[in-house]
């Protein structure tokens, strides 16, 4: 589903992404972890477009999609969440969903080929306006769908559908997040440390959501620190530091692969090292 | 003049004038990221101290520049204790609004005390001129170039050998940083913006007997070449600003030898817009550097918007159409008509900054784009007024979308630089364009409103077309923020990144925005001028586009009632008691300061 070749990223004298190789199989679960700035956020940026590769190649379902802009690869069906959460402040719960859903309005938003595209925004325009029947249904059926995602978060949405994302608390509006990224009817699914910040309930929660996620046959990948979480949940565990993949594999093989043990023992020397704490 | 050596020595002379300006705005923006709009009061008010130094104390020159840089100084202390330091912690673009509100007060004052009129600033010195080749040098040209390297050494000496340089250097670096290793910040910002305001203070002095010419209205002009300098020499980059200046001296003055004076400041806003779209962080920055912080320029305070129901509006129409049969004074329907003309123009500002987050500061230029449209339609085309009025509409929202196109990629400060830069070059384009716009002596004769063959003579049709016009345009503009459109275009505000990442195309919808609310104020600008039965270039100035900001922001970002409400408060309520036009422009500024301060989401709320 998704092959990533020699990717390379540097900002100045360092080079964030070192000629990663990387691939995820349909239905697949792969974590992504790493001590701080191993360049796991910059790997998703690449992939999800929001920053150019200086070398290497990103493939999607067979299809070289290197150097896309993230417009179009949300249309691909690629979606994200972000590591310190982005969510549309000013907008409602409920209307933050929506925007996730913006590339499955068709109704709306007429795609012309050829010199007709210029016209698109106005046909866009004219039919969000006018509104007719079949734009009003589609309307109608994206706010029964954005519903059914708040339900999935049980209580802590649904209630506060009609408030601003900036009123909610820190991991609610990760919650949103998630929901944004359901809403795309995603492909592939980047989650970029959707725990972060949250107490170990909050956390429990969230870990039986991904969890149910990956029963559903969504392809995911996950950045996260909690490694209970990641070797449960995981299919493969991909390991990487100062922007090279050091380890891949299942989750048990990798929790014992003493470069690993050393990368995360070699940045943590204060710290006890968190793979050990997840072996125990 | 007619030499290449005369034009070469002005141009470098008009440059240390500017260089003066430009550093003091890069040494601001270094330590505050804050492009201070106020700079040009500063220097208005320096050129201003000088003159009465000069005229009532009869003061040699060297004091007259120590009087100068002192008065400089102490403004330049009231500014940052009142447009910055409050403001820490605020948007951005709050600390840029507020100190436009203060140039708006500073400009003011001083036209207040000194009137309008322009006044003489002789220069101390023998007009002696020195031949060089085939051109002359004078002496004030030495003096002022004299002035420009002392202060550049003595600049260079403070940053590099002094403590408090030091921290400067340290604050512009690493805010965060200096303040943690002990750095006291505004103590930083008040001498910078000391620093910042005796030199501008000194350049409008010498401005000022260069051309042995002052007006209060040197202001924003001065703050734009400022700008500009600052701009193309990379902002916050002293020596940057220094050669940026030069250059934009040399430029205007060949392009004066080449083209004529008036075609003076077009070269300027031209050369500002390249830099920018092209070359964002100046001309000298290498393409590895990183880009200045980007800063989310929405002025976007979170707040709930007041909710007011559909039956309330329907009625508070309802109410307003009858009011020329209640009062039907000329005076009150006249103010009222103004106020909704206002509104349209509130309208279509109020969803470009507003609900895109596209902080425009040239929306002025929409309306003369509709005036003269429609005014040139029916006059050269014999087209009827009410087609004529529809037309301008549709050309304003082209050709404002398409010169502002560039510029979408740009971000916070920058884009409203630029649209300010563009709202200028529009006004001189108009005043240049002679076969077309009639130059400066403005189109006469505008044929009065008429619908369908109908003449509108009478006041009370006037107010009720346009009433008419901003009621179905504030609908639609409804309509638009209920649909998916208001949700995307918000969503463009809130977090460009996130937008883009769920497949929002921002070009698109900024334009899409961008057109609309250019429709709404190209009517408005085109329905004026059919009203006026006269404009000329000056009619839609640079005023109005802050006029328009400060209705958006007191109505509520994004409101549409708000709007409505901005527009009938400020142009309306002024107009009921009568205060005097000069006052009013003190009471925007006023008005725009305080509301940045304490109620940025103003009375309605961002929506």
């Amino acid at each position: 589903m998704l092959e990533i070749r020699g990717l390379t990223r540097r900002f100045g004298g360092l080079t964030a992404v070192d000629t990663v190789d990387l691939d995820v199989a349909e239905h697949e679960f792969v974590s992504i972890i790493g001590p701080n700035g191993a360049g796991k956020t910059t790997l998703f940026n690449l992939v999800t477009g929001l920053d150019d590769a200086d070398a290497g190649t990103v493939r999607l379902e067979g299809r070289d999609v290197s150097g896309l802009t993230p417009e179009k690869l949300a249309a691909l069906g690629v979606a994200r969440t972000f590591q310190h959460g982005r969510v549309f402040a000013n907008l409602s719960v409920l209307d933050n969903i929506l925007v996730g859903a913006h590339v499955r309005f068709k109704s709306v938003r007429p795609a012309w080929s050829g010199p007709l595209s210029l016209l698109e925004p106005f046909a866009e325009l004219a039919l969000a306006l006018i509104r007719p029947g079949k734009v009003k249904a589609e309307e109608a059926q994206m706010r029964e769908e954005a519903l059914a995602i708040l339900g999935r978060f049980g209580g802590r949405l649904l209630p506060r559908r009609d408030n601003p994302a900036y009123s909610l608390s820190y991991a609610n509006r990760r919650r949103v997040e998630i929901g944004r990224a359901l809403a795309l009817g995603p492909r592939l699914l980047m989650l970029d440390e959707p725990t972060a910040g949250m107490n170990q309930t909050e956390t429990a929660e969230m870990q039986q959501l991904i969890g149910d996620l990956k029963k559903t046959g969504l392809t995911i990948v996950l950045i996260e620190h909690k490694l209970d979480m990641v070797m449960q949940l995981s299919d493969r565990v991909v390991v990487m530091d100062e922007g090279h993949v050091i380890a891949s594999g299942k989750p048990a093989e990798v929790r014992n692969d003493p470069k690993v043990i050393e990368a995360y023992l070699g940045h943590h020397r204060a710290e006890r090292a968190p793979v050990e704490e997840a072996a125990e | 003049m007619s030499s290449w050596i005369d034009y070469t020595v002005n141009g470098i002379i008009i440059g240390n004038i500017y260089a003066l300006l430009a550093v003091g705005l890069a040494l601001i923006f270094g330590v505050s990221r804050l492009i201070n709009f106020a700079h040009g009061s500063v220097y208005v008010v320096g050129a201003y101290a000088g003159f009465l130094a000069v005229t009532y104390l009869d003061t040699p020159l060297p004091v007259t520049i120590a009087v100068v840089v002192v008065v400089g100084a102490l403004l330049g202390l009231v500014i940052e204790r009142f447009g910055l330091r409050p403001l820490q912690g605020y948007a951005h673009i709050a600390p840029l609004l507020a100190t436009i509100g203060i140039s708006f007060v500073l400009d003011q004052l001083v036209q207040l005390f000194f009137k309008p009129d322009p006044r003489a600033l002789p220069s101390p010195l023998l007009d002696i001129r020195f031949k060089v080749g085939s051109g002359t040098i004078g002496a004030l040209d030495l003096v002022i170039a004299g002035i420009g390297l002392a202060s550049a050494g003595l600049l260079y000496y403070f940053l590099r050998f002094t403590r408090l340089g030091w921290a400067v250097r340290a604050t512009a670096q690493d805010r965060d940083a200096a303040q943690q290793m002990g750095v006291d910040v505004n103590a930083v910002n008040r001498a910078v913006f000391a620093i910042a305001s005796g030199l501008g203070a000194v350049s409008g002095l010498l401005v000022g007997m260069y051309y042995n010419y002052i007006d209060p209205s040197m202001s924003f002009q001065a703050t734009l070449k400022g700008v500009v300098a600052q701009v193309v020499g990379g902002v916050g980059n002293v020596p940057g600003a220094i050669v940026g200046s030069l250059l934009l001296g040399l430029v205007e003055s060949y392009g004066i030898a080449l083209f004529g004076t008036s075609y003076r400041n077009l070269f300027a806003f031209v050369l500002l817009v390249i830099v920018l779209v092209w070359r964002p962080n100046g001309l000298f920055a290498s393409k590895r550097q990183t880009p200045p912080e980007p800063m989310t320029g929405t002025f976007i305070a979170p707040s709930k918007p007041i909710q007011i129901p559909g039956k309330v509006l329907a009625g508070a129409a309802a109410v307003a159409a009858l009011v020329p049969l209640v009062f039907p004074h000329p005076y009150v329907l006249q103010t009222l008509i103004n106020s909704w003309l206002y509104a349209l123009l509130g309208l279509s500002l109020t969803l470009i900054a507003g609900t895109v987050g596209l902080v425009s500061l040239g929306h002025a230029a929409l309306l003369a784009i509709g005036g003269y449209s429609s005014a040139l339609l029916a006059i050269n085309c014999g087209v009827p007024v009410g087609l004529a009025i529809l037309s301008a509409g549709l050309i304003a929202a082209f050709l404002g979308t398409v010169l502002v196109f560039p510029s979408f990629r740009l971000r916070g400060h920058y884009l409203s630089i630029a649209t300010l830069a563009i709202g200028e070059i529009v006004s001189l384009v108009i005043l240049n364009w002679e076969w077309l716009t009639r130059g400066p002596i403005g189109v006469s004769g505008i044929p009065s409103l008429s619908l369908f063959g109908i003449e509108l003579d009478t006041d009370r049709s006037v107010y009720w077309f346009t009433l008419g016009v901003l009621a179905v345009l504030a609908a639609l503009q409804f309509r638009l923020l209920g649909s998916h459109l208001g949700r995307v275009l918000r969503a463009v505000r809130d977090d460009d990144v996130a937008a883009r990442s769920y497949g929002i195309r921002l070009d698109r919808y900024k334009a899409l925005a961008f057109a609309v609310g250019s429709f709404a104020a190209g009517v408005s600008g085109a329905i004026t001028s059919h009203i006026y039965s006269y404009i000329n270039h000056e009619t839609f100035n640079a005023q109005l586009s802050i006029l328009a900001l400060t209705i958006v922001i007191l109505g509520g970002m994004g409101n549409v009632t708000g709007a409505i409400v901005g527009s009938v408060l400020l142009v309306g309520l002024p107009e009921v008691f009568r205060v005097a036009a000069e006052y009013r422009v003190l009471i925007y500024g006023l008005v725009l300061l305080l509301l940045v301060r304490f109620r940025p989401q103003g009375l309605l709320g961002t929506v």
